[in-house]
């Protein structure tokens, strides 16, 4: 039974085919947890995540999409943006202030693969890595050790809670006090970043960046440094990457220098699930439908762990889930001779 | 208007795939020309044209556009006084960007890119105005995506993007040779009125013998990587494919070998 409801997790994150069925065994999914209690504090607590992790997925998807560049400089930078707050909170620093200083952080990281890139002519893909395995043994060195705990500290939700947004009796009953400052901050930055880069994509520089990653021949031909475009995206990327670090990090009220490991492929599959649920009709449904797939993703996850997959399991289980989606045009194309030639014999 | 002078180009040099492609080029441009580049495959002029744009760095000599000596800048840098036609109809637009945000791109060559809007309202108007004369039923569509038209429309909207900033030179690589022969004659049709009518110094490299006795005001041969043959003025205008095929013969002591050429 317990793989039955894993495969349904599955058949919802893939698509609208054989719907019933996967409705059915949800439904069933869904009793057990409400039977197994706080329904609404698991979804709340995926949504948040989501929230944090939809920061990660927008910057996954300006690399992975608009520059066409499979960028693993966010393993590192994540795990960057993580240990520059912590360690910056550590030291006393205002937790705005730290969870900027991990935007720049990023954005250096982001520098140097697109220099190793565009400068040294090192493939994108090699370049990431490079700069991933940098990275590890720079975090370590901001860390000081492999982890740092924030507990009792001053993070960048605490204002929210100052505020008592978390002591309505509503959200209290509830037993979801302690999530509401991270959605309430999650969401503000969300929709902050999004429409930052509705407008940047849309500005004379924006439109080279698409360009650049669509054509670059063209671009080139057009007058656009492609160069410098692709550094632009990369910093612009690793900057959100690493801000969504650092929000993480304070959420969970500590930072591990193992983060980052599989964090590109949480990207893609969020960056993928958001495309294929939620559509791609113009630019501004495609950043909403990242957030939403970031979302969706946490909620899969956090179901599926409640049905109970053993955590350690997580990784193998989205790395299937993005093969899967990645090869979906693959199936398509196998599948659609068939249909074809059945309808023909009817 | 463009001055070549000395060029030398040799790719993969020290090595078994060693290939000199261009010896000692020297070529000089009026402005207003209207030049037709022909030769077989490998005689060295697309290597020409790509020297020239900036795609490939010459190993000798110089190239000077318009009295700026361009030999050390980058291909983007000479973009911005350069319109650029492509063989691969897929190379000259971005598929996945809407026409007008094609348009645009093409109409900040050569400028500062800045934070301002990416597209004007007076913009789109002005690409309706320049759509309509293509006749392909374009200027009503400027939302939709470039990756939706046919080869013959992306390589319409190329040339128009080309020369949407009057360039000091227009470079046409092959820009029909990729496209069905009654789309070919239209977009060649429109290469023409559109160098007439901005007064265009251009130059066309063609496998097409009949184009580039038709076309232009001046045409070059090249073979194995020199200028053989150079004719302009009242020769050109009389020329034919035969005459052109002699005096190939007595050039280069060889007879021209290239099929394409000499079906078209």
């Amino acid at each position: 039974m317990l793989s039955f409801c894993t495969l349904s997790a599955y058949g919802s994150s893939l698509g609208k085919r054989g719907g019933c069925r996967v409705l059915s065994v949800t439904q069933f999914c869904l009793k057990r947890l409400e039977t197994g209690g706080g329904m609404l504090q698991i979804i709340l607590g995926a949504v948040m995540l989501g929230l944090l992790w939809a920061i990660m997925t927008i910057g996954v998807y300006i690399t992975y999409r608009i520059l066409d560049i499979a960028d693993l400089t966010v393993e590192g930078s994540i795990a960057m943006g993580a240990a520059i707050a912590a360690q910056a909170i550590y030291s006393g620093i205002n937790p705005y202030a730290a969870t900027f200083l991990a935007l720049v952080g990023g954005m250096a990281a982001g520098l140097i693969t697109g220099l190793l890139h565009t400068r040294l002519k090192v493939p994108a893909l090699l370049s990431g890595i490079l700069t991933m395995i940098a990275l590890y043994s720079i975090n370590l060195r901001i860390l000081g050790k492999a982890n740092l705990s924030l507990l009792r500290m001053e993070t960048v939700y605490t204002v929210f809670k100052d505020m008592g947004v978390d002591k309505n009796t509503v959200f209290v009953n509830l037993g979801i006090s302690q999530v509401v400052p991270v959605i309430t901050l999650g969401l503000l930055c969300v929709l902050g970043i999004i429409g930052i880069l509705y407008w940047f994509f849309g500005t004379e520089v924006g439109c080279s960046v698409r360009s650049t990653g669509d054509n670059p021949q063209m671009s080139r031909a057009q007058g656009i440094n492609t160069n410098n475009m692709i550094i632009l995206g990369l910093i612009i990327s690793n900057g959100l990457v690493a801000v969504s670090g650092a929000l993480i990090a304070q959420q969970q009220s500590f930072a591990d220098v193992q983060m980052g490991i599989g964090s590109i492929v949480i990207g893609l599959a969020s960056v993928i699930i958001g495309e294929v649920l939620f559509g791609k009709r113009n630019f501004f449904s495609r950043l909403v439908s990242l957030v939403l797939g970031a979302i969706t993703y946490r909620v899969i996850i956090a179901l599926v762990l409640e049905i109970g997959m053993p955590a350690n399991d997580l990784k193998l289980f989205t790395a299937i889930t993005v093969a899967i989606a990645l090869a979906l045009p693959v199936f398509r194309s196998y599948l659609s001779p068939i249909t074809k030639s059945m309808k023909v014999g009817m | 208007m463009l001055s070549v002078g000395g060029v030398y180009k040799t790719f993969n040099i020290g090595t078994v795939n060693e290939k000199t492609a261009l010896r000692n080029i020297s070529l000089n441009l009026e402005e207003g020309d209207f030049v037709t580049l022909i030769g077989g495959n490998g005689s060295g002029k697309s290597t020409l044209l790509n020297c020239i744009a900036g795609v490939h760095a010459v190993d000798q000599g110089a190239i000077i556009i318009d009295g700026i000596d361009v030999t050390k800048f980058s291909e983007h840098k000479r973009a911005g006084i350069l319109g650029r036609v492509f063989q691969d109809p897929m190379v000259g637009t971005a598929a996945n960007m809407e026409i007008e945000e094609n348009l645009a791109l093409a109409y900040r060559r050569g400028r500062n890119r800045s934070l301002r809007w990416g597209i004007s309202q007076k913009e789109r108007e002005l690409y309706k105005e320049l759509l309509r004369p293509l006749d392909l039923g374009l200027e009503n569509r400027l939302g939709a995506r470039v990756g939706l038209l046919s080869g013959g429309q992306r390589q319409a909207l190329t040339l128009l993007m080309a020369t949407l900033r009057k360039p000091k030179l227009l470079l046409l690589d092959e820009h029909t040779a990729a496209l069905d022969p009654k789309t070919a004659a239209k977009v060649l049709e429109l290469s023409d009125k559109f160098i007439e009518e901005g007064k265009l110094t251009t130059l066309m490299v063609t496998h097409n013998m009949r184009d580039a006795i038709k076309h232009g005001n001046r045409l070059i041969m090249m073979y194995d990587g020199r200028i053989l043959l150079d004719i302009k003025g009242e020769t050109k205008q009389q020329l034919t494919v035969e005459a052109l095929l002699q005096r190939f013969g007595q050039a280069s002591g060889e007879e021209f070998s290239n099929d394409r050429a000499l079906l078209s």
